[in-house]
């Protein structure tokens, strides 16, 4: 029988702990493992929980991957509490009534927010910040205000008052300190934080001492503050810190501190050492760490304890520096920011014009940095956190570490070589620069495949820049060219292929490897990588007909037969269908022609209809009728733009705000047949429901009441990803414009076949990079994108209504070149009323009855 | 040993690949461009990974050294000369030997006492 673990708390430390448990496993003895979670869901990111009010969707939090539990044999409780533990029978009980034993016990119950006890506090429409719960909750009484108000304006409390913003509320932030994010920052900081939050139309008051919450006579609430003044509104969001969920260890005796918290020791045991605390319920140093990072070390200790290891890892205790983006400020705040260490010195620079406050405190030799202030430009926060961390010595000017680098001269930036091994890079997930280092020669030579092996800079990101750092110093130091050759015919990336045959007008394959090929390769005649990449580039540059004699051999066979192969060897056509809007006539025709032909339908994903079944015989005869009828490639066969997919919009909706379909119809007409890396889908929604899921598109576009938001990098499949918001509220002209800027600039540095996602993941800079080159030109090159993209579409042909109008080329889509013979291999049968692929022993069994008909299997 | 007419030269496409019947069996005919020369090849189209008649519709290259084929399905490279796979060797596509006469293509034809 294994031993067993109960943890209580699936929240993220919770989760933290079991993964760090799992991680462990095999190395050491193994639990069985038992999770109570009082909430519904499993566990979810709570730090990005502010990013629930731009997607509306809890599952975009969610931390568990799909089967986690199942796939661990772990036992996973949701909506279950547990209530009491029985430390003698070494059990647990829930509001079920299920009774646990265990023989460790991890208590993660985090804490709650804590609610200061003014009259009225418990009206209705006052909230916390806390849950998913909470937020639909605020979202629900948002609708019916006009006036919010934050009580507390330390970080999360200003994360509320986004939120709040956001919901077009009118906003204020109430806090009892004299400047905002008190903790964290000090006065000349959060003056300039408070000036930044007022000009976004946030209203702060500071020094405010709230007395009562009444009736209000303009609206709902009245709150009363000791200096007499008063302020109006219709809802109230507390964040005035947080409690620890302590009330199980006090219940059954176990130390807990003066003010609260369940005191731990650094293997995270508490006064019984069977049970274990981590996160924000535990006491440290009688210190509680409201941090997501502490948590993590403190969830790792506790797995590291319960399955020792040949490496331990303890707690003892955390540097509470940090970084964030405030409603677009950035602000960060490290060590000893208020310079209380005995006969610390401080520097302070202040930009009034760029709005740029900055601060470090050195010690009294100014050798070391103890901390620093950041509000507005953020940047330098890596290098003066390892500064901090790791005592490095400090040039003999301080100060030039916060002062701006004109013309590049000043040195104030850390060369990376200079931090030792140990050197914490990603306090989120505890990586450092040695475990960087060992990634990266151990083959991960990208920024995404460095994060996905390291895990680093995939909690908050602030150490993404440093991380990257990292990278290109150690790629270096080991001498190394990475080979980002696109295959062994070519010593050149795809970005440089696209450039030779921009720059040197080289209009065919051949010409290519002759000029450019590797000389060292013999024989070279390219291959089933390079050929279809560099066909690509070609019809992104020229636009060339893809089945001209000297393209035709490049082409992968989907494009070769311009229809997607099917695994028996047949192929599907999908035609064009702009937007998804179908005339009755068209659909009418669809549905002949399928009849006819005998061809399985289904409605795809992109609002079109796929035809399967044709064999390349037949689809010059099949896409003769269509083209007839009106219709045209749909390129669903190419990496080309497929569709863009609309919700109904205004035209019909109630909801909607703009045409969304008209928008749509617009957009695919203009990028139908636009070869790219990649495929490339698209979405118009007519207002923020998003019914045409935009933001699952490497393009999304939705309505808003003045013009249109666009998104950008959003991908469904394997990895999903989120598209990011790019531009918000411009006009149609402005959104054609980035979109083709956009496009073109994917076509041009993109890796073959890297959707656009990885492709801005992977881009250093990332999307604030994208948006200059994009949005302000910083490289004044978007005149010429604009003007390769207008070559692009002013070229479009269908290249079906082509090649049917030329029987050469018809010819070639017969099964043989010296028989008129089908292939005989090819078998359907029959499911559900349509066709479908005979499988191996069906077709041996229709093989021996000598027909090449379709049979019918009965049932 | 005897020959079986297929087509003319000319209707297979430079670099690529057509499928022909000969004697009901399916057979890839492929034309490539080495500085040596057009070189023909033959192979059965019959991919044993897509279970599918669809040899003829790949992309066809070098690869180390070796003249390939890839199959359109799951991408396996096969050698055009002897039909191995590269990415298996236990896997091996039949091959026939080819004839040009006059822009005639022709495929040999084994006895098939042995079979």
């Amino acid at each position: 029988m294994k031993p067993k673990v109960v943890v209580v708390g699936n929240g993220p430390i919770g989760h933290k702990f079991l993964e760090c448990l799992l991680e462990l496993q095999g190395q050491s003895e193994s639990y069985q493992i038992i999770v109570f979670g009082e909430e519904p869901l499993a566990a979810y990111d709570r730090v990005h929980l502010t990013q629930w009010f731009e997607t509306r969707d809890a599952a975009g939090l969610n931390m568990v991957p799909v089967n986690f539990y199942a796939d661990h044999q772990i036992e996973c409780i949701s909506g279950d509490k547990v209530t009491s533990i029985d430390r003698d029978n070494k059990t647990v009980t829930s509001t079920s009534g299920r009774i646990e034993s265990y023989d460790k016990l991890v208590l993660a119950t985090g804490s709650y927010p804590f609610v200061p006890p003014i009259p009225g506090h418990d009206r209705k429409n006052t909230f916390v910040y806390r849950t998913i719960e909470d937020l639909e909750a605020i979202t629900t009484a948002a609708a019916d205000a006009k006036v919010g108000v934050v009580v507390g304006g330390g970080l999360l409390g200003l994360e509320a008052a986004k939120a709040l913003h956001d919901l077009n509320l009118t906003t204020h932030v109430v806090e009892f300190a004299p400047r905002l994010m008190a903790v964290q920052i000090d006065d000349g900081g959060g003056n300039l934080l408070r000036e930044k939050i007022e000009a976004l139309g946030v209203s702060v008051h500071t020094g405010k001492n709230t007395q009562d919450i009444g009736n209000g006579e303009s609206r709902a609430h009245k709150m009363c503050f000791a200096d007499e003044t008063e302020l109006e509104t219709d809802l109230i969001v507390f964040s005035a810190g947080i409690r620890p969920r302590d009330e199980l260890a006090r219940a059954c005796d176990l130390r807990v501190g003066e003010k609260g918290g369940i005191v731990i020791n650094n293997n995270c045991q508490t006064s019984d050492h069977d049970i274990y605390a981590i996160g924000e319920v535990a006491l440290w140093g009688g210190r509680i760490y409201g941090l997501i990072a502490p948590g993590n070390t403190m969830a790792r200790a506790a797995a590291h304890d319960l399955m020792p290891t040949d490496t331990k890892s303890e707690f003892d205790g955390a540097d509470m520096s940090t970084k964030l983006k405030l409603m677009g400020v950035d602000v960060a705040s490290v060590g000893d920011a208020h310079a209380d260490t005995e006969g610390a010195l401080s520097y302070t620079y202040v930009n009034e014009v760029e709005q740029v406050y900055k601060k470090i405190v050195v010690s009294h030799d100014k050798k070391h940095l103890l901390g620093a202030v950041l509000v507005g430009d953020a940047e330098d926060y890596g290098t003066l956190l390892q500064f901090s961390l790791n005592k490095i010595a400090l040039p003999e000017n301080p100060e030039i570490l916060i002062l701006p680098a004109f013309d590049g001269t000043a040195g104030g930036g850390l060369g990376v070589d200079m931090l030792p091994d140990a050197a914490q890079i990603c306090s989120c997930n505890n990586v450092n620069k040695a475990n960087l280092v060992e990634a990266v020669q151990g083959g991960c030579w990208t920024l995404g495949q460095l994060k996905s092996e390291t895990n680093a800079a995939t909690g908050c990101g602030g150490c993404t820049a440093l991380v990257t750092k990292v990278l290109n110093a150690e790629l270096e130091n080991l001498g190394m060219e990475v080979n980002t050759d696109i295959c062994e015919h070519f010593s050149y990336t795809r970005q440089d292929l696209y450039s030779l045959i921009r720059v040197n007008k080289i209009q065919s394959f051949d010409e290519l490897i002759t000029k450019y090929g590797n000389q060292e390769v013999i024989p070279n005649l390219g291959c089933d990588i390079c050929k279809p990449t560099v066909a690509s580039i070609l019809a992104s540059t020229w636009n060339d007909y893809i089945l001209e004699d000297k393209h035709r051999g490049l082409q992968d066979s989907n494009d070769h037969y311009l229809a997607n192969i099917q695994k028996n060897g047949t192929y599907s056509i999908v035609p064009r269908i702009p937007g998804g809007e179908i005339t009755p006539d068209k659909l009418i025709v669809l549905g002949e022609v399928a009849k006819r032909y005998d061809l399985y339908t289904k409605i795809t994903g992109g609002q079109r209809i796929d035809l399967f079944g044709a064999r390349s015989e037949q689809l010059p005869v099949i896409w003769k009728e269509l083209i007839d009828a009106g219709f045209e490639s749909g390129h669903a066969y190419g990496k080309a733009l497929r569709t863009v997919k609309s919700c109904v919009g205004s035209t019909w909706c109630r909801f909607g705000v703009q045409d969304s379909v008209g928008e749509a119809i617009h957009i695919e007409q203009r990028y139908r047949g636009l070869r790219s890396p990649h495929k490339l889908k698209m979405a118009v929604s007519g207002c923020a429901r998003e019914c045409a899921e935009a933001q699952s598109k490497d393009v999304g576009v939705i309505a808003v009441e003045n013009g249109w938001n666009l998104y950008v990098g959003g991908n469904g499949g394997m990895k999903p990803r989120h598209a990011d918001l790019f531009a918000s509220e411009i006009n149609t002209e402005t959104l054609i414009k980035y979109i083709d800027r956009f496009l073109m600039f994917y076509v041009r540095t993109a890796d073959r076949l890297q959707r656009t996602s990885v492709w801005i993941d992977n881009m250093e800079g990332g999307l604030d990079y994208l948006k200059q080159i994009v949005i302000e030109d910083k490289l004044g090159i978007c005149n010429e994108l604009e003007k390769e993209m207008a070559h692009v579409i002013n070229t479009y042909q269908c290249e079906w209504k082509t090649t049917v109008e030329d029987p050469e080329k018809v010819k070639r889509f017969s099964h043989f070149v010296n028989s008129n013979d089908i292939d005989r291999n090819v078998v359907f049968v029959k499911e559900r009323g349509q066709i479908r692929p005979a499988t191996e022993d069906e077709r041996a069994q229709c093989q021996e009855q000598q027909s090449n008909k379709v049979i019918a299997i009965a049932g | 040993m005897s020959y079986e007419f297929i087509c003319s030269t000319t209707n297979i496409i430079i670099n690529s690949g057509r499928a022909a019947l000969v004697e009901g069996q399916q057979v890839a005919i492929f034309r490539l461009q080495t500085p040596q020369g057009d070189k023909y090849f033959a192979l059965q189209n019959y991919c044993p990974f897509a279970k599918a008649n669809v040899i003829s519709r790949g992309i066809v290259g070098s690869l180390n050294n070796k003249l390939v084929v890839a199959s359109p399905i799951y991408k396996q490279h096969f050698c055009l000369e002897t039909g191995v796979c590269l990415e298996d060797e236990a896997v091996m596509l039949k091959t026939w030997q080819v004839l040009i006469r006059d822009n005639n293509l022709q495929v040999i034809i084994a006895d098939q006492k042995t079979a």
